[in-house]
């Protein structure tokens, strides 16, 4: 598929420009965020520093020579080191001052980072949606939903990681270690080396364990969704499990899977606990090494007490997040390929019109002249199809599946373009190339053969092309599609769910809700594309009566294979292998032979075939 | 469907835990050294700060190394140790979590072979798979790290708050003053950011939704020019995500501010309280510190544990619903007995089957209906015929196929197969003898091969070529890469709906059934394949009592007997030109398809 085009390692141009433009709006947030956690850890740094004071200075009556003057300042200024001495709650209020400090700029951290991520989440989402849905509708055709589905969420989740977990928290573990390295060399050089000796090896160790387990999680993850799957079929083909009775076939067949499962994720609980297990053993190393060289240091009066204290604390803080640093920097790897998958999507081209797009009358005359069409890489649909439909009057159209018919449709509402050379098609005179696509839309209802309900309220479904609809037109709309009652008979009427999370409706009932809810387009061309084969006869009738009534100017097409439903029409188009066969009022093609006669026959006289038969 | 709130009201004594101790009782052995050693992890971790005070007391208040190498093989050791219970407590812990998963998940599976459609008809299948897959695996989670996780911070509390008490009560009271105040805290914060949580994940499913409808539905879209309308209501629901996470992180701020406070909180006390103990003893003063702010963790994580317990509550509630489910067709336990159940037949014992059946007085009602679908039925079919079943999309035609196939069981009166009642024999033995094809075909993904055999393992490699030849299915076979080996995909996918189609038949014949059931399909497939389908029901039903749930005008032309349904009764009976000279409502329905099946046989 398409994916090997765009999952190829080699970097897209714009990765980094995609991600910028991503940004747009969240930039401040994560900026600030960046500042919070500056400030967070400079309060982590000044707490040891305080106990150090009180324990070296305050406590311990040493001279404060080691101190900055401006330390000491702030000492006097308090009332002295002997004052603080007896009044030790003045130093414990020092400890929660910064404490709120740091408590507030975590805070600060939190919530903008968060406002950082959310936002530019929702950029992501929001463009890819209003993106989505502008593009055409060959690229629709051409790529799986579920594939743009992953893209558009869990590409997403990746990018929104990368962004705002792993690169914030790159920036925050380095100004810690900065900060800390800092302190702890203002404290004593020789200490703070031998403390910094095993953080590279720290760091490689956890990098390459989370880059060589990213296979086996994946194995992990493959796994699951094979016992996944077999439950899912299992369950939906229950019937023939019981019905070939292979009970005990299927339950071995899920244990034998889920054995597998497990023993994967077994094998993967040693090899985690391994690294973990070995990595807190080397942080152990390394804090004995500080507590052993500070001991000695100490002793050689070259450290104090207090300065000792503040040293195992500051070398406490960063054990953990250099530890998560190898992790961080494995796991950014993966942000890239997502990036390129979701340009995939912001790269492909939306609809446009040309330049000036006009909007003529729609109320005019359509004419198809010369139109030739195939799909992409396809076989020829149609072949130099020629015909006007005038102003208000109502075309029928007879055809098999695979005649064109449909696609006749589609290009008439430009679905997919004509290419120039290929004929055109006109409304009013102009070509629908030139015509403003919205205005060309809005101008043309068509009710689809599948129709597609929107899994919302029946009202909502009916006004949807319309927020400022009345209740009494979408009830006239329901009553000219012979909706209304079906619709009294919900308990909840129109406000009844339909779709996934709500009621299911029959063919038919889905086909007049989308009858009804293109009416209240009040579109000049409606187009039936084999929308009324899923009620019957009568209903049929009814339907078209009532639109006959209600619009009567209208330009009307219809496809259909009831021969009473083409009889109402001004003339008959019948298509066979995307060429028009023949073209003339229903009284004219019946008394031709053709497609036409052969079924006019058949729908007439089969009741005495059946019975003859 | 059946998957209203009231599912998720849980009213298990003690969070439904008792429910698990089958599952558990298997690992007995594994938690307790889980807990021994977890024990071991937190001596040592309470041991640190003691350590870290004897630095401070002895080497460096005295100014002496003398002891060093001792204290440092010692904290070797203890690092090593800790390194070691770390390891197989993580180890153990989350195989044991995946272990009680795997098992819980094979009893709900096994459980599900059993169960009769009833429950599937009353739960979607997406419903029961969520069952399956992921409150199962929430569970284990619960057994192994909730537990682990208990032992390792409830032991670390006791035992620093042991430690301070003993080494300077007065300053400890004052330093645990926090903690209840600080539960009390969390626990408050929990409580809504679980409610925060589940808005979220209600949201991002919402919005997953939203593309797939966006996407799924794009022509439609496309045709209503309803594009912008989308976006707007689209970028409501992203609004609303966002404001949520960003009250979530608030939230979540929040409680981790009012931790990081209390525990500078003790650490001010230390200092204020107990800051003249450093003039003596440095050791003492920091060792506070260090289990002043360290107690605040474990605060955190024992009210995680708690709501954890709550959350999962759920979970075991749903499952254990399942697991408790009875099935309403069972066999007796004489028929188990002589006969054997669905997982260890008895087949020794089976006696073979014609495939007469009859329907005795039945009268029936669905468990969920309320109305007698069938009342009073009597029905003879003997070996051989062909019962073509006729009616709308909807109409309740497979009624008799459930009641045949003793999916259902007659809520009054009999079914009897060869003339005894199907409840007398098991029903795997009336199983084996019934073929079964489905109007949309239901293939197994894995080879061609495999699917073939799904009805009879033990069929030959000529067997299998005769079956694909009698429904013209060796070209399918022999155009795929791999022949019979080939994969078929999830659900059949590499194969197109005739394709599939003629391979289940070919399975119906290989498993060579006495009485075969069929659900025509209605799917628009070419010509050619409509006939080639045509051929192969007409070959499968051949002598074999078959039920056709029948779309095909010539399928139900040939029938020896044809019941038209409609609204879930029958309400018409007899042969082909019986029930056309009645002129009643068969008469209608055929003449309507036989109208459209002429027409569509022309236009193609």
């Amino acid at each position: 598929m398409e994916d090997n085009k765009v999952t190829t390692p080699e970097a897209r141009p714009g990765r980094l420009k995609l991600i910028w433009s991503f940004l747009e709006g969240s930039k401040f947030f994560f900026i600030s965020a960046m500042l919070c956690s500056a400030l967070s850890s400079l309060a982590d740094m000044i707490t040891p520093q305080i106990i150090r004071v009180a324990v070296d200075n305050v406590i311990g009556k040493k001279p404060p020579d080691s101190l900055s003057p401006r330390v000491i300042g702030l000492v006097e200024k308090a009332g002295g080191f002997e004052y603080l001495s007896k009044n030790l709650w003045i130093m414990a209020c020092a400890i929660m001052a910064v404490a709120a400090v740091k408590v507030f700029a975590q805070y600060g951290l939190r919530v903008m980072n968060t406002r950082g991520s959310e936002t530019l989440v929702k950029t992501m989402r929001d463009r890819l949606y209003t993106h989505i849905s502008h593009l055409p509708f060959q690229w629709h055709m051409e790529n799986h939903t579920g594939d743009i589905i992953q893209r558009c969420t869990s590409d997403i989740e990746t990018t929104r990681n990368f962004v705002s977990e792993q690169m914030t928290s790159l920036i925050r573990i380095s100004i810690m270690l900065v900060m800390s390295i800092g302190f702890m060399l203002s404290m004593n050089v020789g200490l703070t080396v031998i403390a910094m000796l095993p953080i590279p090896a720290v760091i490689a160790y956890s990098f390459r364990f989370h880059h060589k387990i990213r296979d086996a999680f994946q194995e992990c993850d493959e796994s699951e969704g094979r016992l996944s799957a077999m439950a899912q079929e299992n369950l939906t083909g229950v019937r023939v499990v019981r019905a070939f009775g292979r009970e005990r076939y299927e339950r071995d067949r899920f244990i034998d899977h889920n054995e597998e499962y497990t023993g994967l994720w077994c094998r993967m609980a040693e090899i985690m606990s391994r690294f973990w297990s070995i990595s807190d053993i080397l942080s152990g190393i390394q804090m004995l090494l500080v507590i052993v060289f500070g001991v000695i240091f100490c002793t050689k009066s070259t450290m104090t007490s207090g300065e000792y204290i503040a040293f195992i604390s500051y070398n406490g803080m960063l054990i953990w997040p250099v530890r998560q640093l190898g992790r961080i920097i494995s796991d950014m790897s993966k942000a890239g390929v997502a990036v390129d998958r979701i340009g995939y999507i912001t790269d492909a081209e939306t609809e446009r019109d040309h330049e000036n797009p006009v909007k003529p009358d729609m109320n005019g005359d359509i004419c198809f002249d010369h139109v030739t069409f195939a799909y992409e890489n396809g076989p020829e649909i149609l072949h130099d199809i020629c015909l006007t439909v005038k102003a208000g009057t109502t075309l029928g159209i007879l055809g098999g599946t695979g005649s064109g018919k449909s696609t006749m449709m589609y290009l008439l509402d430009r679905l997919y373009p004509i290419p120039p050379e290929n004929g055109r098609i006109t409304i009013s005179g102009v070509d629908i190339a030139d015509i403003d696509l919205e205005y060309l839309r809005k101008n043309i209802g068509i009710v689809l053969q599948e129709p597609f309900l929107f899994s919302r309220t029946l009202r909502e479904n009916l006004m949807i092309t319309d927020d400022t609809l009345t209740m009494e037109e979408i009830h006239e709309a329901a009553r000219t599609a012979c909706l209304d009652e079906t619709i009294d008979g919900f308990s909840k009427g129109y406000e009844t769910f339909v779709g996934e999370r709500g009621v299911t409706l029959s063919g038919g009932q889905k086909q007049r809700a989308a009858i009804a809810r293109m009416l209240t387009q009040n579109a000049p061309i409606m187009i039936f594309d084999d929308s009324l084969s899923a009620v019957d006869t009568e209903t049929d009738a009814k339907i078209r009566a009532a639109l006959e009534k209600h619009f009567g100017t209208a330009t009307i097409i219809l496809i259909s294979h009831r021969i009473t439903t083409l009889n109402k029409a001004d003339q008959v188009l019948v298509l066979e292998q995307g060429r028009v066969s023949q073209l003339g009022t229903p009284e004219e093609l019946r008394n031709q032979p053709g497609l036409f006669r052969q079924i006019y026959d058949i729908q007439s006289y089969s009741e005495e075939e059946v019975t003859a038969s | 469907m059946n998957e209203n709130d009231s599912k998720y009201n849980v009213s298990l004594p003690f969070f439904g835990i008792p429910k698990l101790i089958p599952y558990i009782k298997k690992y007995r052995n594994t938690l307790f050294l889980m807990i021994f050693l977890g024990l071991l992890g937190t001596g040592a971790d309470i041991l640190t700060p003691l350590l870290q005070r004897y630095a401070l007391n002895h080497f460096i208040a005295e100014n002496t190394l003398d002891t060093l190498p001792i204290y440092i093989i010692l904290y070797l050791f203890m690092v090593l140790m800790v390194g070691f219970v770390n390891y197989v407590c993580c180890t153990k812990a989350m195989q044991t979590e995946v272990s009680v998963n795997r098992d819980l998940r094979n009893a709900a599976f096994s459980h599900l072979q059993t169960l009769s459609f009833s429950y599937y008809n009353q739960n979607s299948v997406g419903w029961i798979h969520a069952r399956v897959m992921s409150d199962t695996s929430r569970i284990g989670g619960l057994v192994s790290w909730t537990l682990m996780d208990s032992v390792w911070h409830l032991s670390y509390l006791l035992g620093s708050v042991v430690v301070m008490l003993v080494i300077n009560a007065r300053l400890a009271l004052m330093v645990m003053i926090i903690l209840p105040l600080i539960a009390v805290l969390f626990s408050v914060f929990q409580g809504k950011l679980i409610r925060v949580n589940r808005r979220i994940r209600e949201l991002n499913s919402k919005i997953t939704g939203d593309f797939n409808e966006g996407i799924t539905g794009a022509k439609t879209v496309k045709t209503l020019v309803v594009e912008d309308k989308m976006s707007r209501d689209f970028v409501a629901d992203t609004a609303e995500m966002k404001r949520t996470g960003i009250k979530a992180a608030r939230l979540r701020g929040l409680f981790s501010a009012t931790m990081n406070l209390a525990s500078s909180l003790a650490l001010a006390i230390v200092l204020w309280k107990g800051g003249y103990i450093a003039a003596s003893e440095v050791g003492t003063f920091s060792m506070f510190m260090s289990y002043a702010q360290g107690m605040m963790e474990p605060v955190r994580w024992i009210i995680d544990a708690i709501s954890d317990v709550i959350t999962t509550q759920v979970n075991i509630e749903r499952l254990t619903r399942l697991l408790e489910t009875k099935s309403d067709v069972t066999d007796t336990p004489e028929v188990i007995e002589k006969y054997g159940d669905s997982f260890n037949p008895k087949r020794e014992n089976w006696e073979p089957i014609r495939g007469d059946i009859e329907f005795k007085d039945v009268s029936f009602m669905y468990p969920d209906g309320d109305e007698y679908v069938l009342e009073h039925f009597n029905l003879k079919i003997p070996f051989g015929s062909n019962i073509a079943i006729v009616g709308e999309t909807g109409a309740g035609k497979s009624t008799l196929v459930n009641l045949v196939c003793r999916f259902f069981e007659p809520t009054d009166g009999q079914v009897l197969i060869d003339g005894r009642d199907a409840r007398e024999r098991s029903q795997l033995w009336l199983h084996s003898a019934i073929g079964y094809v489905l109007q949309t075909p239901h293939l197994f993904s894995g080879t061609i091969r495999e699917n073939l055999l799904y009805g009879n393992p033990n069929a030959t490699e000529e067997e299998i070529w005769r079956a694909l030849d009698l429904v013209s299915a060796r070209g399918v076979v022999e155009r795929m890469e791999k022949g019979i080996d080939s994969d078929v995909g999830e659900g059949g996918d590499m194969l197109s709906t005739g394709e599939k189609q003629l391979i289940s038949f070919a399975r119906a014949i290989l498993a060579d059934p006495r009485i075969l059931v069929l659900d025509e399909a209605t799917a628009n497939v070419d010509t050619l394949t409509e006939q080639t389908i045509q051929n192969a029901i007409d070959f499968v039903i051949k002598g074999r009592t078959s039920l056709v749930i029948a779309h095909r005008l010539s399928t139900v032309k040939n029938a020896d007997l044809i019941l038209v349904v409609n609204d879930g009764k029958i309400i018409e009976q007899g042969t082909h030109l019986e029930l056309l000279k009645a002129k009643g409502y068969y008469y209608r329905l055929y003449t309507r398809q036989y109208e459209d099946e002429a027409t569509s046989s022309i236009l193609n």
